[in-house]
């Protein structure tokens, strides 16, 4: 069964998968297992152990995707995208509840990635962090050359990664992203949420 | 094959049918109840942000599944579109024991009398059925207090100088206000405004074997840790189970309610738990689905008298769907407002539900419930950064800074907006599905603006350095306060069912829920859906025989 789900991604990844990735992958499979019970018991995070490889994304793709991210959410005195781990939650989700959105990644990753190359004759993750919001800005606002974009268009797109990113910045851990709880420590808000007071005097709460 | 014969079977463990079930059950009837959910359970998503009731990017909390479940939605021009629960156009509530009454916010509203009067007081509004109720506030008085005591309110008697007269105070005492509650407090007195604490379907203080409230504040959308929240669930569903007499059923998905050639409901069909069709025959039923599942099941209930479906002789089921437009402000300040602390939203103005100058109805407005990490982020004022450095910045600046003052407004019930049935798409059981269309009435834009432009001024005068509006837009109507799909009144020809629930020339078959609301309130509705099922099911019971109910 586990063999299924493998030929599964590596079919759904337009760069193909090495064997050493399957591997990988495999390990991810049991791993995802046994998370998927801990998320339920609320205790999710990656914690300071490696963090697994891509159940969708290439890691080219993955890249590029994190180089995006990073720019919705930088870091600055906090944690941003890239430290949080919001590419894993993007992987995770849309290799399930969001599984709708695959196609619509694995062609605007394209897309982007070929914008760049055009527009800026360099890849996206090589620009200047200045020089990325440049390019990001033009293909929010839809002024990339557009015969590079057919479905997803570009703004619809960037509407896609950047509501992704908040839910996997600002979500709960326990999907992937929000990795150590950086959203919520940026905010001060305690999480497990500290249980609230239960005082009252006279029968009256106060 | 058949099952047992019952007495009651009443399909929908939600806000109405819990209330129906405890009633009839109570009064010695053998009764059934069927839920299409399972019973809910905190630990399965805690305070989870992206599984829960209010924001569903993930699906839903306590239901329906993405798996299973759809509808067909209206695109506004002429088209349709299949959607999923988790999808806002989906219109949904919920679905498992206690429904809604789960996840609430639990705002315990009782309507005003105007509210039952809507045409007398501002006679007929063009392009809406409006229409009075054909029962008045006194008669639902007596049942409003039951609900307040059996299911448990806590609020301060007496504070809303517009509140409707009462005979009994609230259980128990009001919540006191947080932070922003205490700013705004002071700032609608200034104005010269009324501000009261929010009514709660929530302990205060211990009461009826659970306790008090923890002021987490994570209600809206979610299940409550300590089970301080009431809902039918914790309430009268147990009390119902507690007398011997009734069964309750989950993930028990009703397909059909069954009318013989007399024009006599004889029970539902359901799918149960493993999938298998069941039919339970029962004296008499009550469909408590909600107002877009009610109107789908009666519609799906077609029979030699009735082709069109029960009730629907002359094309009323399904019609008049309402929710609520919200409409307010958001005002940033200079200080820290936000104190995670509960009961939420506290505070309450309802200068605003009538006599607004040139226009019909109003509505409450109330401080927000929860703030809440990832629908902030999409919360910012007209041409602020929605990515990048100063996105962030304004996130960590002023996620406690910010205070949202919004409420709902009174909708005019428009015939167009409606729950039909898909003549296409089946859900997994192959049941034909809800299909939603048409758009709120002008009125309810105007309103809204009116509502929102007077929640900024609130706001200014607490001091916020920066306010910005929000508006409702004329899109289908519905949701979480979905009403109006099966009116009652006393013309059958304009109307689903009696002043008492019971549906027009079918007398054994009940409604008791939010359908048959004829107007919506300016007030979130579920204590007066609450209230419904007292009321129905006191009628039910005065005209119970020992075996029928009398025809
Ligand atoms: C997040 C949230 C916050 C809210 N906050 C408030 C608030 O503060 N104050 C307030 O007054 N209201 C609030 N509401 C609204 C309130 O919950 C609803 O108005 C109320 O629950 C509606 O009652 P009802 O009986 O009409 O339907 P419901 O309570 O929805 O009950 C219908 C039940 O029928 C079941 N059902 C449907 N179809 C079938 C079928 N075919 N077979 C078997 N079972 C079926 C459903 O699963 C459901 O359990 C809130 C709702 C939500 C979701």
């Amino acid at each position: 069964m586990s063999q299924d789900l493998i030929v599964g991604i590596a079919g759904a990844n337009g760069d193909g998968v090495s064997r050493r990735t399957v591997l990988k992958l495999v390990a991810v499979v049991a791993l995802g297992a046994a998370v998927g019970v801990g998320a339920s018991a609320g205790i999710t995070h990656w914690g300071r152990t490696a963090p697994p490889p891509y159940r969708f994304f290439s890691e080219a793709e993955a890249k590029l995707l994190i180089a995006i991210c990073e720019q919705i959410i930088p870091r600055d005195d906090t944690s941003g995208a890239t430290d949080a781990g919001v590419i894993y939650y993007i992987d995770r989700q849309i290799s399930g509840p969001l599984a709708r959105h695959q196609q619509s990644y694995r062609l605007g990753l394209a897309s982007f990635r070929k914008t760049c190359l055009q527009v800026y004759k360099t890849p996206f993750e090589e620009l200047a962090f200045e020089q990325q919001t440049d390019a990001l800005r033009l293909i929010e606002e839809g002024n990339a050359p557009n015969d590079l974009w057919g479905d997803p268009s570009q703004k619809a797109f960037f509407d896609l990664v950047l509501d992704h990113t908040r839910q996997g910045f600002y979500g709960s851990p326990r999907h992937g992203g929000n990795r150590d709880y950086a959203s919520y420590r940026m905010l001060g808000l305690a999480y497990p949420n500290l249980i609230g007071q239960n005082r009252y005097a006279n029968g009256r709460p106060i | 094959m058949s099952l047992k014969r019952v007495n009651a079977v009443v399909v929908g463990a939600g806000a109405g049918g819990g209330v129906v079930a405890k009633e009839l059950s109570e009064a010695g009837l053998s009764v059934v109840l069927l839920e299409r959910g399972g019973w809910p359970n905190f630990e399965a998503h805690d305070h989870d942000e992206l599984i829960s009731q209010r924001v569903t990017v993930l699906g839903n909390a306590f239901g329906p599944d993405d798996r299973r479940h759809r509808r067909v939605v209206s695109n506004g021009n002429g088209g349709w579109r299949v959607v999923v629960p988790s999808d806002g156009a989906y219109n949904n509530n919920a679905a498992c024991v206690g429904s809604g009454t789960v996840s609430y916010g639990a705002m315990a509203w009782r309507f005003m009398e105007k509210d039952f009067k809507l045409r007398t007081t501002y006679r007929s509004v063009a392009g809406s059925t409006l229409e009075d109720w054909p029962i008045t506030y006194q008669d639902l008085a007596p049942f409003y207090e039951k609900a307040e005591w059996e299911i448990g309110v806590a609020g301060e008697t007496g504070a809303d100088p517009f509140a409707a007269p009462r005979r009994q105070p609230y259980p128990m005492p009001p919540f006191p206000h947080n932070q922003e509650g205490l700013v705004l407090e002071k700032a609608a007195q200034e104005l010269g405004l009324h501000p009261f604490p929010i009514p709660m379907l929530r302990n205060s203080v211990p009461y009826r074997g659970r306790p008090a409230c923890i002021k987490c504040r994570y209600c809206v959308g979610f299940a409550c840790e300590v089970n301080a929240k009431c809902g039918t669930h914790n309430t009268v569903i147990p009390a119902a189970l507690a007398t011997g007499n009734c069964q309750v059923r989950t993930e028990s998905v009703v397909s059909e309610v069954v009318i013989d050639d007399r024009g006599r409901a004889c029970g539902v069909r359901y799918f149960d738990a493993e999938n298998r069709l069941q039919y339970q025959t029962a004296d008499l039923v009550v469909v408590s689905a909600s107002a877009t599942e009610t109107a789908r099941l009666l519609l799906n209930s077609q029979s030699k008298l009735f082709p069109n479906g029960a009730g629907n002789r002359h094309d009323w089921v399904g019609r008049n769907l309402q929710g609520h437009a919200y409409t307010g402000a958001f005002g940033l300040f200079e200080e820290d407002r936000y104190d995670d602390v509960g009961a939420g939203a506290t505070i309450a103005i309802c200068d605003y539900n009538h006599g607004n100058p040139g226009m019909v109805g109003g509505g409450m407005l109330a401080n927000e419930f929860i703030r809440l990490p990832y629908l902030f982020s999409g919360i910012r004022p007209p041409g602020a950064a929605s990515w990048g450095r100063d996105h962030k910045e304004f996130q960590r600046k002023y996620f406690r800074r910010c205070v949202r003052v919004v409420g709902p407004v009174q909708e005019m019930p428009v015939f167009e907006a409606r729950v039909e049935v898909d003549p296409v798409v089946k859900d997994d059981w192959g049941i034909p599905v809800a299909r939603i269309s048409g758009s709120r009435h002008p009125n309810d834009i105007e309103v809204g603006n009116f509502l929102a432009a007077k929640a900024e001024a609130w706001l200014k005068k607490a001091g916020a350095f920066q306010t910005w509006q929000t508006g409702a837009g004329r899109g289908v109507s519905g949701g979480q306060h979905q009403a109006g799909t099966c009116r009652m009144g006393n013309d059958p020809k304009t109307s689903v069912t009696n002043p008492h629930g019971q549906v027009h020339d079918i007398d054994n078959l009940f409604i008791a829920d939010g359908s048959l609301h004829v107007t919506n309130g300016g007030f979130n509705p579920a204590l007066t859906i609450m209230a419904l099922g007292y009321w129905v099911s006191d009628y039910i019971k005065r005209g119970w025989k020992g075996s029928r109910f009398r025809s």
